[in-house]
């Protein structure tokens, strides 16, 4: 635990705070920049720009190495990675638009070409002799292990671009993923915008694929926006709660991992955003799951209860107990079953609103109105106070409920 | 002014076709060609659709009627075929429609609030970094005031009836302020109310001088909402006045025989 503390205070040594700032600083980027990709309902195609990135690492590898240079040099792993991803992802476009196949099939397609390609380049590496050319298996996985300053200042800059374009692009790319003919209709080019998100988490993905792994980077854009949807109702929210969610994974999952040895650093990250997703869909107001199985227990209470009156308004016999038990609960009937003076007076105010309704719907055309009735709706959260008093006229005087006028 | 130069240019031999669109005419389409695959949804349609005045499209399921606006816009490719709104080519004149379309084509548990849907009606106008002025967001109630859905302004749009869906598309329209309204089928499973709401909106439009297109299903209503129709089955039927071109023969001709006897009887009905 203390050393967890440390990690996340950044005193578990140089190389731990560097990747805890680093990964903080990917996850706000992630996050971020995924959630209109989320949005737009196309979260998935990150998922194939990740796989996309493997055979550029291998080929980078190669062509520095044949080249005479180091061949782990991050920048040409990482330019190599971004050409082949690039390049994914201009074919699904290419796919979805030019022929007759969903874009999830041009997905599954482009992400198991281009991964399985990308594992041969990977064992052909192992089998040339020269360079040292241990290392390359972290993208896989990601690996925090030797992390450098010029790691960390790559993700830096990377992601601080990532999230100023979706900063800058937030109208547009909001009015695509919300509604895309309209966009058209106003002149915006849905297909560049739409190649705008796909390229931002490209760059988010290329950015953090030695941290976090190509496998999991695809956790890290849609995790943190699906948890941000369950507290707002606002796309402009969503943006910047789900970086905060994708930063605080990517700082607390560093520095979990830093506190013991041999955690892996990208699977733990992924973990904490799921931690943080699960506390969502549980607790969240509204949207929540706890929050829904309450309203929904409201609700069941309030037809029993508007069931129970009617039954005794027409004195017929409640046979439901979960109904008996809420009228006598609520004092509307005693513990034989008969009921109470105010059981009586509600029952006759259920009823009376019931007969009141029959007219409306007799004498008002208006199905907006009308077709409000619900079994629950009082009449008079639709109708005037005159309207009803028109219903009443026809309606005659009223009629008191237990047979005793 | 502007016709006149049109003509000297066509004497001169340099103007691009005889017919050239007049520039007060909202709207003009030549030679519109839409194909789904290789059966033309929409064929070869001229039309122009005039200044101050409502104008139903009309034509039976599939004749292509939301397709040939769409592609009118660009919303979707078109094979062939010029717009000019104003005179002018569609792409340097997208500040001056505004579209409404389809209820159904958004997901109506998207993270966004009514307000927040009017104003995107002035994106635009904002541009990428401007922020909304306290007189846009005036704007934007107005506009939502105007469809009667004031109250409604924070709601999430998922929570919203299928008609208040519709006023909130129209509010968002009317924020654009433009000079040219194009709606795909505004009145699609929408309850009375809303309908009365949005018919007496686009006849203020109408009044202050703005054009009005809309894709309309309903023959019933065309002789009480609308000034001039156009009648479409994949080519052009016919294009004019409600008085003049809304008539049984001209509606067989666009539904070839697919409107019942009945339906026609009621039609004449309202006719004499």
């Amino acid at each position: 635990m203390n050393s967890f503390l440390d990690a996340l205070l950044l005193n578990a040594g140089y190389n731990a705070a560097l990747v805890a700032i680093g990964a903080g600083l990917l996850g706000f980027a992630a996050g971020s920049s995924g959630t209109f990709l989320f949005l737009r309902k196309r979260a998935l195609v990150s998922d194939a720009t990740a796989h996309a990135t493997l055979p550029g690492v291998g080929i980078a590898f190669i062509i520095m190495v044949s080249m005479g240079y180091d061949g782990r040099s991050l920048i040409g792993l990482l330019l190599g990675s971004a050409v082949t991803a690039a390049i994914g992802l201009v074919i699904i476009e290419w796919i979805a638009r030019r022929t007759r196949l969903a874009e999830d099939a041009a997905i599954g397609a482009v992400l198991g070409t281009f991964f399985g390609l990308g594992i041969v380049l990977l064992t052909i590496i192992q089998t040339m002799s020269s360079g040292r050319q241990a290392g390359l298996e972290g993208f896989l996985l990601g690996s925090t292990a030797g992390m450098l300053f010029q790691d960390a200042v790559v993700i830096a800059i990377g992601g601080s671009l990532v999230v100023f374009v979706t900063w800058l692009m937030r109208r547009p790319m909001t009015l695509v993923a919300f509604d895309a003919e309209y966009a058209a209709a106003m002149g915006y080019s849905v297909r560049r915008i739409d190649l705008l998100m796909m390229g931002l988490v490209m760059g988010v993905t290329v950015v953090g694929l030695k941290l976090v792994g190509l496998i999991l980077i695809v956790a890290m854009l849609i995790i943190p926006p699906v948890t941000a949807r369950f507290w707002t109702d606002r796309s402009g929210r969503v943006v910047w709660i789900a970086g905060v969610f994708g930063g605080a994974s990517g700082y607390m999952g560093a520095a979990l991992s830093a506190s013991a040895p041999a955690m892996p650093t990208g699977p733990i990250i992924v973990l904490m955003a799921a931690a943080i997703f699960l506390f969502s869909l549980i607790f969240a107001p509204v949207r929540g799951v706890a929050a829904a199985i309450i309203r929904h227990h409201r609700f069941q209470r309030r037809v029993h209860r508007r069931q129970g009156l009617l039954s005794l308004s027409r004195e017929e016999p409640i046979r439901e107990k979960f109904t008996l038990r809420l009228l006598e609960r609520d004092g509307l009937i005693r513990p034989d079953g008969v009921p109470t003076d105010t059981g009586r007076a509600q029952a006759a105010r259920v009823s009376r609103d019931e007969r009141r309704w029959d007219i409306a719907r007799e004498v008002h055309q208006d199905a907006g109105l009308t077709g409000r009735y619900d079994g629950l709706t009082p009449i008079e959260e639709v109708f005037t106070p005159d309207e009803i008093q028109e219903f009443d006229r026809r309606l005659g005087p009223p009629v008191a409920v237990g047979g005793l006028a | 002014m502007t016709r006149v130069t049109a003509t000297i240019a066509a004497q001169d031999g340099r103007a691009a076709s005889p017919a050239a669109p007049a520039s007060d005419c909202p709207l003009t389409l030549q030679g519109i060609t839409v194909s789904y695959g290789e059966k033309p949804a929409v064929f070869s349609v001229d039309a122009a659709f005039p200044a101050n005045a409502m104008t139903a499209i009309i034509g039976p399921n599939g004749a292509g009627k939301s397709t040939m606006l769409k592609a009118a816009l660009g919303v979707i490719p078109r094979l062939s075929g010029e717009v000019s709104v104003f005179g002018t080519p569609i792409e340097q004149t997208r500040d001056r429609i505004a579209y409404v379309p389809q209820r159904a084509s958004v997901d109506w548990d998207f993270p966004t609030t009514v307000i927040d849907v009017v104003q995107m009606g002035l994106y635009r106008k904002v541009g990428l970094i401007g922020r909304l002025s306290g007189a846009m967001t005036a704007q934007a109630k107005d506009c939502l005031d105007r469809v009667g859905m004031a109250d409604f302004a924070h709601r999430q749009i998922g929570q919203l009836s299928g008609g208040q869906q519709q006023r909130v598309f129209l509010a968002r329209a009317l924020a654009q302020d433009a000079d040219l309204y194009l709606l795909d089928e505004p009145f699609a499973g929408v309850d009375a109310a809303t309908e009365r709401a949005i018919i007496n909106v686009l006849k203020l439009l109408k009044s202050n001088g703005k054009a009005v297109v809309a894709v309309h299903h309903d023959l019933s209503t065309v002789r009480d909402y609308f000034d001039h129709v156009f009648l479409i089955n994949v080519r052009r039927v016919a294009e004019g006045t409600v008085e003049t071109t809304f008539t049984t023969e001209n509606l067989n001709a666009t539904y070839g025989g697919r409107l019942g006897a009945t339906h026609m009887a009621e039609l004449e009905g309202v006719a004499s």
